[in-house]
């Protein structure tokens, strides 16, 4: 059996930023396990431009972000494989993979990043009902069709949902000649950033419609339309304002699932509400020595926020295998989302392993305007940001200083919550 | 000229077929959709029943108690997935109870082994997830699952083996008697047969009424479903039935041979002999429903839903033999529910009444087993690194999902009546059949396809047909 010091599952943005870190942080053995036929994960497909203001204060294409770290990668001269689907991962990190080459293989490592990033929820997981006719894509298969294999899957065009991929995919189309006749909206806000609003269906004139949903597919063998419909609050269809599309294709850009059966399979505790691992200061999952970073963690909106997360998960893992950072009193401050916060990344920070400063992200689950993010240690008020407007397609962050942590006496539970200002606009 | 033409490449048709494959006979199977398994065949329950539900002395009854009783060895001869993981059927009102005990008994009538009444506790031990407040249940260890598409492929490779010819995408027109023989004119093609069985399913009428006076009605009845992901497949481990009570029929939740977890359907009857959309109505019913008996049922798994039609007659009763008026002219109609589980028998059936109406007479050389696609799952980790040093290409997971490789699609597409579209690779292999719902592995296998079938990427469709899944190269 073949060993390694770390093994990385994924050779996506994350992958690739978590195995960069850990080589700079001292680790010579290491292994990206890659299921596709290149590096560079769901970044090869999106050419649009966009990518990595933050990292390298530039825009850049997903292609050219990708390349920038597989440069990184191939300069250091770590090990990669690619057409490798790893199978099973067992909780003493015995990795299972095969691919067409080396045949069904087993890998030790000491320690194992997960980065194997999200998919697309599909038509059913929404029941949207109707026929099941060829030409109801999820947009990133719709994007891997145009951007890597050259074929247009539609030619008239309805997109449900106004996630990123949605919102890209309603220009992309339109730019290779499609008409994207409507871009329809469960909720009554957008899930995507508001700059691709802007700039993919603005721009073009798209229409969108929120508070819409799909009623019914219609065409048995190729699609011939679809029906939306105005929701109600409770994103129940009303009856009587529905509306008949004719179109060939239907794109759903209607959520993202990190894609952790392996995790499952190993162990791995899994938050219900991010479906990713629940993870420590460390990024360390429930199973010592395995870390998660990216989207199979909590699905991002920015790459470059992946990139500085996997690139903590891959210091920690030099840490967990150089053996140094070991717990000895085990403090443990719990990280409580209340009040407006859905969820926080991580959920728990051992004082002790926290380096100096600790990134912590979060989502809002609904618009709020003129609020302001509250933290509190214990009770007490510790930090107040105000923001003129929170929306859950956008992740917040706030960072956490180790200096300022070590100063509360017995600390146990630091709360994130939305607080708003008491004369707030009407939402409209 | 043919000796026997079989309408329909449905399970029924498929086991008419492979069991008149034993004779010497010119046999031939027409199809009107691209595949086998494309109707009534492919959207059911995926049950084997006990025969409990079946009226007393009907020829439902009997056909369903045989071919439960056959399908073990049919399975293990044909090799395709079939579990025996026994049905329940539950009682959640005191006043069902004598509708119970009444299920309990026509099954003992009908010749069902082993069933047995549970109290509240023995099923809550057998069952943790059935709603608390259930009073009682019908336990019948004889009920099974299948694997449909498996089943009807198995059946017709086996016929096709032995000698029978199949036709798809060939839709019949028009049925004329001339002389000695019966003229099918069709959309490929004009042929002769001594003998026909019709096994058309929501169409049968429309060929029994073509060849006879005494005229009989299908309605297509809808039954919708929802499947979730496997991770919600031993939420139950029997089929969960609930007694047909004061809120109609009910609804099941099963297992299915693949570790899914299935529930439904619903019964709507319609019109349109193709109306197999799902509604909205349709889907928030038979979830509501199932939630009656089975408590936690984790909505949020649901990976897709679907519809399929029951080919419904007025009287209830599978319609097996001679047309009246028509000689030589078979019916297979009315195979509504427990069709899939007595198929089997209803092949050996009919098979038998054309036998003995051609005189034909058995084969020597009939091969009864047939070998199903190998599934590199079922190895063990040496053997599949024997395989995939010998076939490299069953080391190239193209469905992650269901962690399909690309030597099983290609198998699919290679086999006698092999893959000619997305779904067709699909039945055979589960290649996107999964909770991404073929997200990923759609683009690829489409490729693969293309290149199997040296056709153009333009050309491969879904389902055949109309279905295509491109619309041009970018410019």
């Amino acid at each position: 059996m073949k060993a390694y010091d770390l093994v990385i599952i994924g050779g996506g943005p994350a992958g690739l930023a978590a195995a960069a870190a850990a080589r700079e942080n001292g680790i010579e053995s290491i292994l990206i396990l890659e299921r596709d036929r290149e590096l560079g994960g769901i970044l090869n497909q999106c050419i649009h431009n966009g990518f990595g203001l933050h990292t390298f204060q530039e825009e850049l294409t997903g292609p050219e972000y990708a390349g920038r770290f597989i440069a990184m990668v191939e300069e250091l001269g770590i090990e990669y494989r690619l057409h490798t689907m790893v199978i099973d991962i067992s909780p003493d990190k015995k990795v299972i993979a095969m691919s067409r080459e080396e045949g069904l293989f087993e890998i030790q490592a000491k320690a194992v990043i997960l980065a194997m990033g999200c998919r697309e929820r599909s038509r059913g997981a929404l029941n949207i009902p109707g026929y099941r006719p060829a030409g109801v894509y999820s947009a990133g298969t719709a994007q891997r069709l145009v951007n890597m294999e050259g074929y247009m899957p539609g030619k008239e065009v309805v997109i449900l949902g106004s996630g990123d991929i949605g919102l890209i995919m309603a220009r992309r189309m339109t730019l290779e000649g499609a008409k994207v006749k409507a871009v329809a909206e469960l909720m009554p806000y957008s899930g995507g950033l508001k700059r691709n609003i802007v700039q993919c269906l603005d721009d073009f004139g798209i229409p969108l419609k929120l508070s819409h949903t799909v009623v019914d597919i219609d065409g048995r063998e190729r699609l011939k339309g679809v029906t939306l419909a105005k929701v109600d609050e409770k994103g129940k269809p009303m009856p009587g304002t529905e509306e008949y599309y004719s179109c060939d294709s239907l794109l759903l850009s209607v959520g993202l699932i990190p894609e952790n059966e392996l995790s499952r399979g190993m162990g791995v505790e899994i938050s219900q509400i991010t479906s990713g691992p629940v993870v420590n200061e460390s990024l360390e999952t429930s199973i010592e020595g395995v870390f998660a970073c990216g989207n199979v963690l909590h699905v991002h909106d920015l790459v470059d926020f992946v990139s500085e997360e996997a690139k903590a998960a891959g210091r920690s893992a030099a840490s967990y295998i150089k053996g140094i950072n070991k717990v000895s009193d085990g403090r443990v401050i719990r990280l409580v989302p209340e009040g407006g916060v859905r969820y926080i990344v991580p959920s728990s920070i051992c004082l002790e392993r926290m380096e100096n400063k600790l990134t912590v992200r979060f989502r809002v689950g609904a618009v709020y305007k003129k609020a302001a993010i509250a933290v509190y240690y214990d009770g007490k008020l510790a930090a107040r940001k105000k923001r003129l407007i929170m929306a859950p397609g956008e992740m917040e962050e706030i960072c956490l200083e180790k200096e300022r942590l070590l100063k509360e006496e017995n600390l146990k539970n630091i709360v994130i919550c939305i607080e708003e200002e008491k004369a707030q606009e009407g939402m409209g | 000229m043919f000796d026997v033409i079989i309408i329909g490449a449905g399970v029924v048709g498929c086991a008419v077929a492979r069991e008149l494959s034993r004779y010497n006979a010119k046999v031939l199977v027409v199809e009107k959709c691209e595949d086998v398994c494309c109707g009534t065949s492919k959207a059911n329950s995926a049950i084997i029943h006990a025969g409990y539900d079946a009226p007393r002395d009907s020829l439902m009854a009997e056909l369903n108690v045989r071919g439960n009783e056959m399908m073990e060895e049919l399975s293990k001869e044909l090799d395709f997935p079939f579990k025996r993981n026994g049905s329940l059927v539950v009682c959640l009102e005191e006043e069902d109870r004598p509708a119970l005990k009444e299920l309990y008994e026509r099954g003992v009538y009908n010749g069902v082994k082993g069933l047995r009444i549970l109290s509240r506790k023995e099923l809550l031990e057998l069952e943790p997830n059935i709603q608390e407040n259930a009073v009682g249940a019908l336990y019948a260890p004889s009920g099974g699952i299948v694997c449909p598409f498996h089943m009807t492929i198995a059946l017709a490779e086996n016929a096709a083996q032995n000698g029978a010819e199949f036709r798809f995408n060939t839709m019949v027109k028009k049925i004329t008697r001339e002389e000695e023989a019966w003229r099918l004119e069709t959309e490929s093609g004009s042929f002769l047969s001594r003998c026909i069985v019709n096994a058309a399913g929501v169409y049968a009428d429309t060929f029994h009424n073509m060849v006879s006076s005494q005229k009989i009605h299908i309605t297509p009845r809808k039954g919708e479903y929802c499947l979730f992901d496997k991770t919600a497949g031993s939420h139950v481990t029997r089929t969960v039935f609930q007694v047909p009570g004061k809120y109609g029929k009910g609804v099941l939740v099963t297992p299915t041979v693949h570790g899914n977890l299935l529930v439904g359907p619903t019964a709507t009857d319609i019109e349109n002999r193709e109306g197999t959309n799902t509604t909205q109505e349709g889907i928030s019913q038979l979830l509501a429903k199932a939630q009656t008996t089975v408590k936690e049922l984790p909505l949020r798994q649901v990976i897709t839903s679907f519809a399929g039609l029951r080919a419904h007659e007025e009287g209830h009763e599978f319609i097996i033999g001679e047309a009246s008026g028509a000689k030589n002219f078979f019916d297979t109609a009315g195979i509504e529910s427990p069709g899939l589980s007595s198929a089997p028998a209803i092949g050996v059936m009919a098979a038998g009444m054309i036998r003995d109406a051609l005189d034909l007479k058995e084969k020597e050389n009939f091969i009864a087993e047939r070998k199903g696609l190998l599934n590199p799952a079922a190895l063990s980790l040496e053997e599949r690194r024997a395989l995939i040093r010998e076939k490299p290409e069953y080391g190239n997971i193209i469905c992650r999902c269901e962690m399909i490789s690309e030597g099983e699609i290609i198998e699919a597409v290679r086999r006698p009546l092999g893959a000619r579209s997305l779904d067709g690779v699909k039945r055979r292999t589960r290649a996107g059949m999964g909770r991404c719902q073929s997200g990923f592995c759609c683009p690829k296998t489409m490729e693969i396809l293309a290149r199997e079938l040296s056709a153009d990427m333009l050309d491969i469709t879904k389902s055949g047909g109309a279905a295509r899944l491109l619309v041009s190269s970018v410019k």
